[in-house]
């Protein structure tokens, strides 16, 4: 075991070393390239085994993984953002293959307008393809799931792709120490890919995702995905508990940060959920009674855990960096129908949209969302959802709203 | 907790300084994180870097809001609002300039009144690949002012951080930065760690209801035709090429080609240098067939336009 800093990307790059992964398809985007340099340069160098091939797209990319996966190799592979939603097609089709794999995104903002920076879009936008979803909040974690991940694709109860997240820049480029487990202690965790009939071979052909006209066993080959995907929550309880006894790190399907005693609850998924970590210590200090619960598997949704710890609080804030145009937050809209008719629900969810591309959501903002939440549950008013921007934050598009205008009336005369 | 902030251009070493520092702090038994943040992956482009450290976990994420230390190594960028080399800076924030010029005369432009230090560090040198070491200097100058990094930890940090590039280059940059070090030692320990902010007393965040623009306003679209001629992206330029035209065989078509900006004109089978534009990649000077574009470091070429801009008025020179 080794401590040393490491980026998120370097973590996930350790992740599919120390899970021994035979093949590793690949496309550059920032801002997850870095992990597939280090897996390439280790590849190179000799230091790792197995094979990284660059694909033409990220379309093919998820094509090549899940056909690698279905001979029944081990396979890795990683991307972002546009490249996520380029290979959207393949991650449905892939996922119904039932060949397991693990799949690292860099979470960062979707066009239009373009960026670089994160939030949730992208990756939600996979929420319903059969893949199943982990959240990280820090680098250490990234590795760590990355090899979780891998047990819990490959777990005959399961046997589908699993999708590792981590934020861009927040996590991707900052270097925090983290613990390298031992490539045999690794090893002994992960095991070997038992394949049984995942055996697709050259000169031996079979059929693969087989065309079926009529509802009756379309809906029976997409109903067994999402069984298989519910089995994932009793599977990943096993293999957390199991990590946790390998190299003491307890990673649960949700985090419950301070939440024995609290009225109070922020709700959050990703690295942003550490800030409300910070918030939540600042504000026990101050005397409240407030703690975080952050999923960190969001599909399958544990939702009889959620269910368990948020019941019985006064008032819960759900902070997501996503947005559903003409809805609003995701995991708000989860965590009502998870609470929905259930006696001791929080009388009050209320719902905060924040750190969209990247933008920072500042300690005082935890703050302010707390006492929000306190008026709310002693007005008996759920307020209206709000995004976290400000006065000076509009100043400043306005300015840029500005700039544009004089330039369309200066250089754009001859398009008027 | 420690927050220090990295300011310079790609290409100075930033992202180099905030791992040197971070890995010292690791070292020295800190917990840290460091991380590097840009927008246009360019040399030359405005670039930030930030490293915290405390003894207790982090979970402070992002862009450090209040910095507890400020260091500049490219003078050019503090003008800069992009750059944010000012952003949220209080009277507790020491500034490290790397600047010839007083810290007086700093103190006095900036309206800053905290601690300015400045240091004197070539950010271009004479050779083009001397310029990562500003990097290694602003770290050892950050790493004497937090006085609980040792000269020892320090060298053990370069060795670390910079051993894949070999012998001659982890030598350079430790003496840079043990020089630097050296240069703070008057100043040791003038950091100090900031504190927490409380949940008792705090300023509200001015959050407003964000109001309906249709979409004649809220497309972000700009409608005008070569808008990003107006941006001086010259100004990104750490190094300058210049065509010596007693060389130029008037090829006309290697330089302008290979020009991944298009700053290059060909006027009458003579290659110009639009510097409006050039960001000083220096492509053109490698690829150049009779090695006719040098490369000289873009203060040192500016000092001489001014030389020569006084001479041509009658003023000093």
């Amino acid at each position: 075991m080794t401590r040393t800093l490491l980026t998120g990307n370097a973590a996930a790059a350790w992740g599919a070393r120390l899970a021994g992964v035979d093949y590793v398809p690949a496309f550059p985007i920032t801002p997850q390239t870095e992990i597939i340099e280090t897996l390439a340069n280790w590849i190179d160098s000799g230091e790792m085994r197995g094979r990284l091939v660059t694909l033409e797209s990220e379309h093919s990319m998820v094509t090549a993984a899940g056909s690698a996966a279905a001979t029944g190799v081990r396979v890795f592979s990683a991307t972002s953002s546009q490249g996520l939603l380029y290979a959207m097609e393949m991650l449905y089709t892939v996922s119904g293959w039932r060949a397991p794999f693990v799949l690292t995104n860099v979470s960062r903002g979707l066009s239009s307008p373009i960026t670089l920076e994160p939030d949730h879009n992208d990756i939600l936008a996979a929420r319903d393809s059969g893949f199943l979803q982990i959240h990280c909040a820090s680098c250490q974690e990234v590795l760590d799931s990355t090899l979780i991940a891998y047990r819990l694709a490959e777990d005959e109860r399961v046997r589908l792709p699993v999708i590792v997240n981590l934020d861009g820049f927040y996590l991707s480029f900052t270097r925090e120490p983290v613990e390298i487990p031992d490539a045999d202690a690794a090893r002994q965790f992960v095991g070997s890919f038992d394949a049984e009939n995942i055996r697709f071979r050259a000169s031996a052909p079979e059929s693969h995702a087989v065309a079926v006209l009529g509802g009756g066993p379309y809906s029976y080959f997409r109903y067994e995905t999402h069984l298989a995907a519910i089995n994932g929550l009793a599977v990943y309880d096993e293999i957390a508990d199991e990590f946790h006894q390998h190299f003491g790190r307890r990673h649960d399907a949700v985090e419950a940060y301070r939440v024995d005693d609290a009225d109070y609850l922020f709700v959050m998924m990703g690295s942003f959920a550490s800030k409300a970590r910070e918030a939540v210590d600042r504000l026990r200090e101050a005397g409240w009674a407030i703690g975080l619960a952050r999923p960190r598997l969001l599909r399958p949704l544990p939702a009889a855990l959620l269910q368990q710890l948020l019941a019985d609080r006064k008032g819960v804030a759900v902070i997501d960096q996503n947005i559903s145009m003409g809805m609003g937050g995701v995991l708000h809209s989860e965590l009502a129908s998870v609470l929905y008719g259930r006696n001791n629900a929080p009388p009050v969810l209320a719902s905060f949209i924040g750190g969209l591309g990247g933008r920072d959501i500042s300690t005082e903002e935890f703050f302010e969302i707390a006492q929000v939440l306190r008026q709310a549950v002693e007005s008996g008013q759920t307020p209206p959802p709000r995004l976290l921007f400000t006065e000076t934050e509009l100043r400043e598009v306005r300015k840029l709203q500005a700039i544009a205008q004089v330039e369309r009336s200066q250089l754009g005369e001859t398009n008027d | 907790m420690y927050r220090i902030r990295f300011h310079g251009r790609g290409g100075q070493g930033m992202k180099t300084a905030s791992r040197i520092l971070g890995t010292a702090f690791f070292l020295a038994g800190y917990e840290v994180q460091d991380a590097p943040r840009y927008g246009a992956e360019r040399r030359g482009a405005p670039i930030f870097a930030y490293v915290r450290a405390d003894k207790a976990p982090i979970n402070e994420r992002g862009i450090i809001n209040h910095p507890d230390l400020v260091i500049v190594a490219d003078e050019s960028l503090v003008p800069v609002p992009a750059a944010g080399v000012l952003a949220g800076i209080t009277e507790n924030t020491l500034m490290l300039i790397n600047s010839s010029e007083k810290e007086q005369t700093w103190k006095a432009r900036l309206n800053h009144s905290g601690t300015i230090l400045t240091l004197p560090v070539a950010t271009g040198g004479v050779e083009k690949a001397d310029l990562p070491f500003a990097g290694a200097a602003c770290a050892g100058a950050a790493a004497c002012l937090t006085g609980v990094i040792t000269e020892a930890v320090l060298k053990q940090a370069i060795e670390s951080e910079l051993a894949e590039l070999g012998a001659e280059v982890v030598e350079k940059n430790l003496n840079n930065a043990l020089d630097a070090y050296q240069a703070m030692l008057p100043h040791a320990g003038e950091v100090e760690e900031g504190s927490q902010v409380s949940a008792d007393s705090y300023q509200l965040p001015d959050w407003i209801d964000l109001p309906f623009d249709d979409a004649r306003i809220s497309a972000p679209a700009i409608h005008a035709a070569a808008t990003s001629v107006m941006v001086k992206t010259g100004l990104w330029r750490t190094q300058r090429p210049i065509i010596d035209y007693d060389h130029c065989k008037g090829c006309w078509w290697v330089c302008s080609s290979y020009c991944p900006d298009g700053a290059i004109n060909v006027v009458d089978a003579r290659p110009i240098i639009d510097y409006d534009h050039c960001k000083g990649c220096m492509v053109c000077v490698a690829q150049c067939p009779p090695h006719a574009i040098e490369a000289i470091p873009e203060k040192q070429a500016q000092a001489a336009d001014e030389q020569a801009r006084l001479a041509a008025i009658g003023g000093p020179a």
